[in-house]
């Protein structure tokens, strides 16, 4: 079992219970500890659904986008080893030194993400090409013989499953007496591939899926992290033999493949034959997912602005990882589902509506009490007002109409953000950003036609060259004739027109003659004099020059999508029920997924009101109060010293703290004495303080102790 | 004329020794001297050594081969990365040996005792260099065997090091020593000629190989890698002959043809850069190189916001002098000139000397004055540290305790972390003490 933790320490693993009392547990969690419990249930349900759905999404487009890769590393596979099946007797191939086929796959540093590429891999290649694959970590693999223990363990267990009969059970007692050599592996192998082969039409299928004789695949997970000996020697043994086997090697590779120089000498890299392999980069990566998950309809739960930027900058700042992206987003889902009880209506838009036929009478109250709602009640007219926040039935009719609306919204949204993108996308130095997730954020954050990047990037816009915006609506056209929104049906005949516009200017221009530009005038002269006068002449006129029909037209075009952002690219908050569909608790998420363990830490000994809520800790700030747990207050005083601290001082001082409530009462006996209680309890602090890592003995001055942190984080 | 004699073998089987090893012929007359007859008891143990590819495994393996009186068993001390593997397979080299028939089980054999009981004739062991690193009584012991089984045994020990770096403190017992020189171009030039394909005559491909020693000689002695090359190349060399523009003779035409490409070759191909299937595809394709780019052009890793920010301090904590850091990471530091508080042994590079280990603490300190809006010390940071680790773009030094304060070392090169500045806008160059 393997732990992820940022300390080293002790863990327990319990065995983990039968599947069916885990299931009744979380959908029991689930219930307990949301506020109220109004159909939790179905709340628990639809979260469940949705995640599914979610996961399997996520799941295919990354098989979708590693296609590509994982082809070319089949198309490796079976080159590699082909070329000497075929022409062994020629001249060329007898007297190359024989290499070791190895693929170098450079899948970027987001390591948490190489996992499920790794296991799609083994996968594919399972499926496809051999059974025969190893897959090796570098922390399983400190010497050559645990990495020749791990092979053969990984190999031969393969080749039992592949067969899955039952004479071969007592190879499993044995597997642990074999010896681990390659000698071993290569008998394993001859007398594996003769099975196959001597297996008749009763198993032909199984073995149809593989090729003739299948290479012998093992892969290397973290390359960086072996040790250059274990390397060395396993490559130079495996090249002893690789004329008895067909061997492909596959590293996996995080940084860049300099690595396999800086790891093995010239003497052993010589040995094989590298062609390098490199995965789509990560924020790529990123990009579709994000296209293909947030900015779609598809599901119904959305995020909000701050929720989307935690999200994208732990992405960005930190980690990378896109399973830790996708994590995050299932996180959002099970809050949301699991704080807002209005969230049962966060569903495709039927089963929405069916729903809020059968709300309680609390949820109604729940309704009323949305913000948003509220908004909308103010605008209608008082009677309308009075049923709504009286009669039950009404408010559900207008819940229904709303939830149209919204879903109405999203459906416009969508397609017209894309749009916007196309053309901010090509503006130079992208005033409103180059992904589409930026355009997304702004338009999110608030009215997106009031903000200064708006503005210059409309100016930007209308200085475009005709093919760009002819292009640019070409692509805008695809993008709403594609999209399901009912009302694009005319902005796509405006589009058209444009175009069309555009194609009779460029006829018209064909037809004119053109007169000589002034910009040709100017080449002529040569004088520095006129050279000056044409070039007033050429600002004055420009100034004064009327716009030309192109010019016009661009001016139109761009206008027109101005509006067409104002009408549809309203930001999600101003958009009455979007509580029920957007999750905006963007601290929550953050406390989650950044946690700040040192400064949690600094809180607790801090400030321990902040987590005991006892009000007898309730302190102003600076002073030291001896109700607070003894580590407090050692803490609290060890923040006052220097890198040393001397243990006798920071007792008394203590003493000084713990004794001054009793003040008066203290008897002068224990003035000069430390009283033996209060020294324990003073030793049990700072023992508590050094095992969380504030402290450690020091052996540069004796009755001291060091001090491991500083400043107050 | 032959060379080699000996009473105990025919004329014939030495003449086809001779063929097979040639350049090596005053080696493998020593050793068949060595050898002796049948009868006569030989010397127990023989250390040759030489550098890489200078035909020892090749040598002791066609003579053994050749001279069919001879029983032996060959094994490779990498391979047999343990004692009990290595004795074992002796063992089961030697049952083969004996009775062909019928597979024996292997014999369980786990300490040298054992195996001096079992042990029933020559032994070579290529890669000697290994057995340094097993049980202390394994290497003494093999060079007593004869005494140890009272056989007619010789333990030859083939290796790329000298006699002086095996012998152990304890003193042992001296194999006959013998050294194996590097072939000169020369040699080379024979041995690479004498294997020509068969579609083109002698002449021609020892033209070939000249050129190609011409071109390679100067980076690469190791035959087998020329040879690997020489096997490449050819049919790249042929092309005009091939194509009709130039006959077998017109070395000259043949030479202008071929020059460019392989000095290509030893830029790209040689260092594996690019892969020899590589490098063939690209030969049938006629294709321009730039197609393919090499391992090395590669080098750029991408890295997240603050992973670049942390590996920077990182280098600046590692090549700043401590004390500098005031200067460097204050606001108001007054003016401080390098003259002033440079000691004298700081005045060579710091870049000469390499990375200094740093604590944790200096590391996020800098990374807080680096980075322009607040960074909190959240666990995501904490745990990208850990990652650069795992990436070797740092390490730790010193594996003690995790409480104790670790202290790390940025491994990566002036080039690198300029190329990482320049994608955050920071220059590093105005930070880094030496460049002051």
């Amino acid at each position: 079992m393997s732990t992820r933790s940022l300390s080293k320490g002790c863990f327990v693993f319990k065995p983990s219970p039968k599947k069916r009392k885990v299931s009744r547990t979380t959908a029991y969690y689930f219930r307990e500890g949301s506020s109220d419990l109004e159909d939790s249930e179905l709340r628990f349900a639809t979260c469940q659904s949705l995640q599914k759905q979610v996961k399997s999404e996520t799941e295919q487009i990354e098989e979708e986008l590693n296609e590509q890769l994982f082809d070319n590393l089949v198309s490796f596979l079976r080159r590699s080893h082909s070329a000497f099946q075929e022409k062994k007797t020629e001249w060329t191939c007898r007297t190359k030194s024989r290499e070791i086929p190895t693929a170098a796959l450079v899948l970027g540093v987001n390591v948490t993400d190489h996992d499920f590429t790794f296991r799609s891999l083994s996968e594919v290649l399972q499926n496809n090409v051999t059974p025969y694959i190893a897959l090796l970590e570098a922390k399983d693999c400190p010497g050559i013989k645990n990495l020749m223990q791990k092979l053969l363990g990984q190999l031969m267990n393969c080749c039992i499953d592949v067969d899955s009969s039952e004479e071969e059970d007592y190879e499993h007692v044995s597997r642990s007496r074999v010896r681990c050599s390659m000698t071993t592996l290569i008998n394993w192998y001859e007398s594996a591939t003769k099975r196959t082969d001597s297996e008749t039409p009763g198993k032909k299928r199984t073995s149809s899926r593989h090729w003739q004789s299948p290479p012998v695949v093992v892969i290397f997970k973290d390359m960086e992290s072996f040790t250059t000996k274990v390397l060395q020697d396993f490559v130079v043994i495996s090249s002893q033999h690789i004329g008895e086997f067909p061997l492909v090697l596959i590293f996996g590779i995080a940084t860049s493949p300099m690595i396999i120089h800086s790891l093995l000498p010239h003497s052993v890299s010589s040995l094989l034959c590298i062609e390098l392999f490199q995965s789509l980069s990560c924020k790529d990566h990123l990009s579709t997912i994000i296209d293909k998950i947030l900015l779609t309809t598809q599901f119904p739960l959305k995020l909000s602005e701050k929720v989307l930027q935690v999200l994208i900058n732990i992405f960005l700042y930190h980690d990378f990882s896109v399973q830790n992206f996708i994590k995050g987003f299932q996180l959002c889902i099970v809050e949301h589902f699991h704080s807002n009880p209005l969230s049962v209506l966060c569903c495709q838009l039927e089963e929405a509506k069916r729903r809020v036929n059968s709300l309680s009478h609390n949820q109604c109250e729940n309704v009323r009490r949305l913000p948003s709602f509220r908004r909308y009640v103010e605008s209608q007219v008082s009677e309308k007002q009075i049923a709504l926040l009286t009669v039950d039935s009404s408010l559900k009719e207008a819940v229904q109409k709303l939830l149209e609306d919204l879903n109405v919204y999203h459906e416009n949204y969508f397609p017209i953000l894309r749009c916007l993108h196309v053309f901010t996308s090509s503006l130079p130095k992208y005033p409103l950003g180059k992904q589409i997730r930026e355009l997304h954020c702004a338009c999110l954050e608030n009215r997106v036609w009031e903000t200064e990047e708006y503005e210059s990037s409309l100016q930007l816009a209308r200085m475009l060259n005709k093919s760009d915006l002819v292009t640019m609506l070409q692509k805008c056209v695809e993008i709403l004739v594609s999209s399901p929104g009912r009302e694009f049906d005319e902005i796509v005949e405006k589009l058209k027109e444009f175009l069309t516009q555009f194609q009779k200017l460029e006829e018209a221009y064909q037809e004119r003659d053109e007169s000589i530009s002034p910009q040709k005038e100017l080449q002529k002269k040569t004088n520095l004099y006129h050279l000056q006068k044409t070039l007033l002449e050429l600002k004055e006129s420009r100034r004064s020059k009327k716009l030309t029909k192109f010019e016009m037209l661009r001016f139109e075009v761009v206008d027109y999508i101005d509006s067409l952002v104002r009408h549809y690219l309203v930001p999600a908050d101003h958009k009455t029920l979007h509580e029920i569909v957007y999750f905006n608790t963007a601290s929550v998420l953050r406390e989650h997924l950044n946690a700040a363990p040192r400064i949690a830490l600094h809180t607790a000994l801090n400030n321990p009101y902040s987590y005991l809520k006892s009000e007898a800790l309730k302190s102003d700030g600076g002073s030291i109060s001896n109700k607070a747990p003894d580590i407090c207050i050692a803490y609290k005083l060890h923040l006052e010293c220097g890198r040393l601290i001397n243990l006798a001082d920071w007792l008394e001082a203590f003493s000084t703290v713990v004794t001054a409530a009793e003040g008066p009462t203290a008897d002068a006996a224990s003035s000069d004495q430390v009283d033996d209680v209060i020294h324990a309890r003073f030793i049990r602090a700072v023992s508590e303080l050094e095992l969380l890592g504030f402290i450690k003995p020091s052996k540069q001055k004796t009755d001291h102790v060091a001090r491991l942190t500083w400043g107050g984080c | 004329m032959p060379i080699l004699e000996h009473p105990a073998y025919p004329p014939a089987t030495l003449l086809c020794l001779e063929s097979l090893v040639p350049c090596r012929e005053s080696q493998v007359s020593m050793l068949l001297s060595i050898f002796g007859e049948r009868q006569q008891l030989s010397f127990p143990s023989i250390f040759i050594y030489g550098h890489t590819s200078s035909g020892k495994t090749y040598v002791m393996k066609t003579l053994l081969n050749t001279l069919q009186q001879l029983p032996h068993v060959f094994v490779n001390c990498v391979e047999c990365f343990t004692s009990r593997l290595l004795l074992e397979e002796i063992l089961i080299q030697l049952q083969n040996h004996s009775s062909e028939t019928r597979r024996a089980s292997p014999v369980p054999c786990d300490t040298f005792n054992d195996f001096v009981r079992l042990f029933k004739q020559a032994l070579v062991l290529d890669r000697a260099e290994q057995l340094r690193e097993m049980e202390a009584n394994i290497l003494p012991a093999f060079l007593r065997l004869q005494e140890l089984t009272d056989r007619n045994v010789t333990v030859i020990l083939l290796s790329e090091i000298v006699w002086e770096m095996f012998r152990p403190n304890t003193g042992c017992f001296e194999p006959f020593i013998l050294y194996f020189p590097d072939y000169s171009i020369g040699h080379l030039q024979k041995i690479l000629s004498q294997n020509h394909p068969p579609e083109y005559s002698a002449d021609f491909y020892s033209a070939y190989i000249n050129i190609l020693l011409g071109v390679f000689y100067m980076v690469c002695r190791d035959l087998k890698e020329l040879q690997h090359l020489a096997a490449l190349n050819f049919s790249k060399y042929c092309e005009p002959v091939v194509r009709k523009e130039a006959k077998e003779r017109d070395t000259r035409k043949l030479w202008k043809n071929i020059e460019p490409h392989l000095k290509k070759a030893m830029q790209t191909v040689y260092l594996r850069e690019i892969s020899s299937s590589q490098w063939e595809r690209l030969q049938c394709e006629e294709g321009e190189l730039g197609q393919i780019k090499g391992l090395s052009a590669h080098a750029h890793v991408e890295l997240p916001y603050y992973s670049k920010f942390l590996l920077i301090a990182a280098y600046l904590a590692s090549y700043n002098p401590v004390r500098t850091d005031k200067r460097f990471f204050l606001k108001h530091h007054g003016k401080i000139k390098k003259t002033n508080f440079m000691k004298k042994h700081e005045k060579t590079s710091n870049h000469l000397l390499g990375p200094k280990p740093f604590p944790l603490d200096r590391l996020l300190a800098i990374l807080y004055s680096i980075v322009d809006n607040r960074v909190a010390p959240t666990a995501n940071i904490f745990s990208q540290i850990t990652s650069l680790v795992t990436l070797q773009l740092l390490s730790v030094v010193g594996n003690n305790d995790q409480l104790d304060g670790p202290r790390y070392k940025c491994t990566v090169s002036l080039d690198f972390i300029r190329a990482i500045a320049r994608t955050v806008n920071f220059d590093i160059i105005k930070y880094l003490y030496d460049f002051l």
